[in-house]
């Protein structure tokens, strides 16, 4: 593979936009078009336009797609029906994260995995290696990131922005579905999908579609007060809304119970699955013995706590790691996401800090998430 | 963006008012600012502190990253903005005005600090 970075179809936009880009898992990607504290603010009361054809696609079809994806992931895709979406991971043997995806189920025999950037090809080898290993010849595993632009309006007014450009039945279309339709003459997997908290869609579209769909895009959403938005508002929305992000909160060092999610490995599934056992063991020790949780934290003062930095105890010693961190547009308040000792973990523990670059700085610790919209 | 001709400039991107009875005002330049993005928390040396050139005397943070704050001059702090402390904000609305940062008794100057059309040739903007 070649070092120098990739481009999405919307590349000369960003550029005409005056985006700021950085480097993102190879991809040059709009980090903020002004500022990401009013991009952030746009989404929550209004609405965002974001640019995500970074993301990978994976398409697994054939009869045997659904019992591939059963057994190769941690959820249960063969029960998800047409239409519908699921959050799900693929995990390995001894229960590590290889990455956390989203599954939609396009057809009977036809689903498209949706990996992170930075991961795509890792999630691509390990179903193909997989589909052989089990033997399942008749589940094909096809490569579709050079297939899709992502554009993604999230934010309040955006059913409002998406129906005024497409005839679906976005009424009828609930949270974690998809289906075909048309979107200002382009033919798109509409999506009720996101990463920020918000009500909102996820677009997919032939890459040589994407500016077509950006520009009807902005133009609709222009009086309901759309904007552009890059990476940097899009991960303080997530954090808000308490998402995990791969590399931060999961790794191949977390399993999902780590990480308190084990309610998406579905061991009630029928037959075996790549870390089943690993799983089990690290679900019962998740319910017995935690070692760490994942926690909200809340800051006190204004410093800012980022990935890494240590979270300490009230004596000062260590009890934790900060996994994200960022100020809280929302909140108003530096907020981070962290692995602590179980017996810190609970909300309002007294005493705990962040060791910001030598200072113990005072955070509240709270349950997740920091932010839910109002339904 | 333009860099405003009465300032001087360091390759940290602080800019250095005239020096007024021995004491300058520092800021950071609209350059850097927007480099930062949006400013959510500055640390600012203290009034009496001694603060020497090229070195870092307090921080600057934004959503994403966190950067030293370096002394464009030695001296010794006279008066810091507690606007900026208040809102930092500022250091984005206002880089060469209402967000300066601290106000510094020069006792020494380097040599290397660049005119206004210097900076600009130095950040190629």
């Amino acid at each position: 593979m070649s070092d120098s970075p990739r481009h999405t179809a919307l590349d000369a936009v960003h550029r005409a936009l005056g985006a700021t880009m950085t480097d993102f898992a190879g991809w040059e990607m709009p980090l903020r078009y002004g500022s990401e504290r009013d991009e952030h603010n746009a989404v929550r009361t209004r609405a965002g336009l974001f640019d995500l054809s970074h993301m990978g696609e994976i398409t697994v079809t054939g009869p045997q797609a659904g019992e591939l994806l059963d057994r190769a992931l941690v959820g249960h895709l063969s029960a998800v029906p047409v239409g519908r979406a699921r959050y799900t991971m693929i995990c390995e043997e001894s229960g590590g994260i290889l990455d956390d995806l989203i599954v939609y189920r396009l057809g009977t025999e036809e689903y498209l995995v949706v990996a992170n950037a930075a991961n795509a090809g890792v999630v691509l080898d390990a179903l193909t290696e997989r589909r052989d290993g089990f033997g399942l010849p008749e589940a094909a595993v096809r490569d579709d990131r050079d297939a899709y632009a992502l554009l993604a309006v999230q934010g309040p007014a955006s059913p409002g922005i998406l129906a005024s450009l497409t005839d679906a039945d976005l009424d009828g279309l609930k949270y974690y579905a998809g289906l075909p339709g048309t979107v200002a003459g382009v033919e798109t997997l509409i999506a009720r999908t996101g990463y920020t908290g918000e009500d909102g869609f996820e677009l997919f579209v032939a890459p040589g579609d994407a500016e077509t769909l950006w520009s009807a895009l902005t133009e609709a959403g222009a009086d309901a007060g759309l904007v552009p938005c890059g990476l940097s508002c899009r991960d303080t929305l997530r954090l808000e809304a308490g998402m995990p992000l791969y590399g931060h909160e999961l790794s191949r060092r977390t399993t999902p119970f780590d990480a308190g999610l084990g309610r998406v490995v579905k061991f009630d599934k029928p037959g075996d699955f790549v870390g089943r056992a690993a799983l089990e063991e690290a679900a019962r020790k998740a319910a017995e013995n935690p070692p760490r949780k994942l926690v909200g934290l809340v800051a006190a003062g204004r410093r800012v706590p980022r990935a890494g930095y240590a979270v300490v105890g009230a004596d000062g010693a260590v009890i934790g790691e900060v996994s994200s961190g960022a100020p809280s547009p929302t909140l108003g308040k530096p907020i981070a996401m962290a692995y602590v000792d179980a017996g810190h973990a609970a909300p309002g523990t007294e005493g705990v800090a962040v060791d910001i670059r030598g200072t113990h700085e005072p955070y509240e610790v709270v349950a997740l998430p920091f932010y839910r919209r109002e339904r | 963006m333009s860099n405003p001709q009465q300032l001087r400039y360091s390759k940290e991107h602080e800019w250095l008012s005239a020096t007024e009875d021995g004491v300058a005002t520092v800021g950071i330049t609209e350059h850097a600012a927007g480099a930062l993005g949006d400013v959510v928390f500055v640390q600012l040396p203290e009034v009496g502190d001694t603060v020497t050139a090229g070195e870092p005397c307090g921080e600057l943070e934004s959503t994403k990253s966190v950067s030293d704050l370096y002394a464009p001059v030695s001296g010794e702090i006279t008066e810091v903005n507690q606007d900026v402390v208040d809102d930092p904000a500022l250091v984005n609305s206002a880089p060469f005005e209402g967000g300066w940062l601290f106000r510094v008794r020069v006792t020494e100057e380097p040599e290397e600090l660049l005119s206004a059309d210097e900076y600009t040739a130095f950040t190629g903007e």
